[in-house]
């Protein structure tokens, strides 16, 4: 078990929040590392280190490819460089850019994408990123991260400042409950086991994980006992301790406030599929668009509030062997 | 300072050099881009040898200067000068773009090859450049150029404009980029095709320093390198105008030799034009 609260507590913090306060950090200790921004730095939060570090922090205008490029180009001239954005901008409009100048040659680029996923809310379909997991995992020499909150993304930004190459961090614009408390480890690549049982197995990321964890209390109510794990690496998979819960549980719903095909719950099948198949069920988006409205009304909309999960997780248990 | 005649002669005999490799590798590779870097050879050959300071003694020397070949599919001119600098061994040339060489079909980022950025997708390698130029003022490398080059055809893109409106916006003196203007892109002749016009006033309408060259002219592009360097507060373009193929009789100024290797006669015929 890692250290976790028991359940989601009422206190509440956006993860982009805490990325730019890890940033602040990072500046006084590291002077290589160098922040990009495209004219939102008010809202990815990177506006903080500019303000402590002018002469290391480069506003892009409104421009993510030649931003993409500038930060290879940094990179390749030996600095550590955060570029943030929309992740549908981010993501979206650069992805050629990130996958030429950035993951082709390898370069130490962080891309930081804020307000990614439905809940973003009532900006609509234009500026929910539902696609970003599935862009950036199929990149090669890319790492892929999903925070859960905003302990978990300090300590995403502090491992992302050591590690050497490509990586793409999603974080949110919403508020959602604190999971971990401050003596959780994060370790790149390694998923945690956040609620003991051994009837279903809820793998989620980001936002998703309270969501699950919530289900999991609705289940244990019916006397289901799911184990609840938080993958917040998208890539590389923690397949070992997928494989151990597909075997001790049986059954496995994943759940993303993201499209389905290519997301956590599409790289979590293709990892069990070829070592040790159980049914599962992949929550999230359903090849469909978003739309306006709160985060918690999109949530609820879209099936991916902790009631709704429960039910899902209850007719898989119907499906296991 | 003008080029003095040894100088003057040590450049076109680079030139040549590049010219003969290029087609000596695409026509043992079979396919590639002789047209391009043929017709980019005497500016290619005037960065190098007079202005550039790559060599295999500062490849690891953080403060050297850079180089992006933003156009990258004419890296076979790229590996010649590599290889004339001693940075290649010249018999790897002839492995280009075969099954297992370094030298692949578009630039791959190479620290022992001192191949700054990895290119080939058109509209990305000044954005790149433009990081580099960042880095040496960040660190107060007073002496680093980051030289990029371009062509008409790229101008084409998007990002091209977006990193001449920051370079302009960050006043970065420290880059240069050098454009292959010839007229010709694959589908024929670039006015017809999409006409980019007048590069010269669009990058001065950015905020660069922007001069038109003679692409193979080597004295006006050395004092034109030479300009470049003494302007400070921003970048410089040099819109060089190039013909396609210059030096090959038959590839001048042909669309068809953008990206078509020359067959064993037509090689013979060149390298014959070229004293090789």
């Amino acid at each position: 078990m890692s250290a976790t609260l028991e359940s989601p507590t009422i206190q509440k913090a956006a993860t982009r929040d805490a990325y730019g306060e890890a940033l602040l950090e990072l500046g006084g200790k590291n002077d290589s590392v160098i922040v990009l921004d495209a004219d939102l730095s008010g809202s990815t939060r990177t506006k903080a280190f500019s303000k402590a570090y002018p002469e290391r922090f480069f506003n892009m205008g409104v421009a993510e490819a030649n931003m993409a490029g500038t930060a290879a180009g940094l990179a390749a001239s030996g600095m550590t460089v955060f570029m943030s954005s929309f992740a549908m901008f981010a993501a979206g409009k650069a992805w050629e850019q990130v996958r030429q100048t950035i993951c082709v040659p390898n370069l130490n680029v962080k891309i930081c994408a804020t307000h990614a996923g439905l809940t973003v809310g009532e900006d609509g379909k234009s500026h929910q990123m539902l696609e970003d997991l599935t862009l950036m995992r199929v990149l090669p020499n890319m790492t892929v991260i999903v925070p859960a909150d905003g302990t978990e993304a300090k300590k995403v930004i502090e491992a992302a400042s050591t590690h050497k190459g490509p990586m793409y961090v999603r974080l949110s614009r919403a508020k959602t409950p604190i999971v971990f408390d401050d003596d959780y480890k994060f370790v790149i690549g390694k998923g945690n086991i956040l609620r003991e049982g051994n009837d279903i197995a809820l793998v989620a990321c980001g936002v998703q994980v309270p969501a699950v964890l919530e289900a999991a209390k609705i289940l244990e109510g019916q006397g289901v006992q799911a184990r609840v794990i938080n993958m917040a690496t998208i890539k590389p998979l923690d397949g070992a301790l997928l494989e151990q819960a597909a075997k001790e549980c049986g059954a496995i719903l994943t759940s993303e406030e993201h499209q389905v095909a290519g997301g956590l719950g599409s790289a979590v099948a293709e990892h069990l599929a070829q070592t040790t198949p159980v049914p599962m069920v992949l929550t999230g988006m359903q090849d469909e668009f978003g739309q306006s409205g709160t985060s918690d009304e999109l949530l609820s909309h879209y099936k991916l509030d902790g009631a709704s999960l429960a039910a899902r997780a209850l007719e898989l248990l119907k499906r296991k062997a | 300072m003008a080029l003095t005649r040894e100088r003057k002669e040590a450049i076109e005999a680079s030139a040549n050099q590049i010219r003969i490799d290029v087609v000596n590798m695409v026509h043992a590779a079979a396919c590639g881009h002789p047209g391009g870097p043929i017709g980019m050879a005497d500016f290619m050959a005037t960065l190098w040898t007079e202005h550039i300071n790559i060599s295999p003694a500062n490849l690891n020397d953080p403060k050297r200067d850079r180089f992006v070949l933003g156009n990258g599919h004419t890296c076979a001119g790229y590996y010649s000068v590599l290889a004339q600098k001693g940075i290649l061994p010249r018999e790897e040339l002839i492995t280009f773009r075969k099954f297992g060489s370094r030298l692949q079909g578009h630039p791959h980022r190479s620290a022992v090859m001192g191949i700054d950025m990895s290119t080939g997708s058109l509209g990305t390698g000044l954005s790149t450049a433009q990081g580099m130029a960042l880095a040496a003022r960040i660190r107060g490398w007073d002496e680093t150029r980051v030289y990029a080059t371009s062509s008409d055809g790229e101008s084409q893109e998007g990002q091209i404009w977006e990193a001449a409106t920051s370079a302009a916006h960050y006043e970065l003196g420290n880059l240069t980029v050098m454009v292959d203007f010839n007229n010709i892109q694959i589908d024929g002749v670039m006015r017809k095709v999409m006409n980019v016009r007048d590069l010269r006033k669009k990058y001065e309408a950015f905020g660069w320093h922007a001069v038109d060259v003679d692409g193979h002219d080597v004295v006006a592009i050395d004092q034109a390198l030479c300009e470049a360097k003494s302007i400070t507060d921003r970048p410089s373009a040099l819109i060089c105008k190039t013909l396609i193929g210059k030096g090959v009789s038959f590839m001048e100024n042909q669309a068809g030799w953008h990206g078509v290797a020359p067959n064993d006669q037509e090689a013979q015929t060149a390298l014959a034009e070229l004293g090789a």
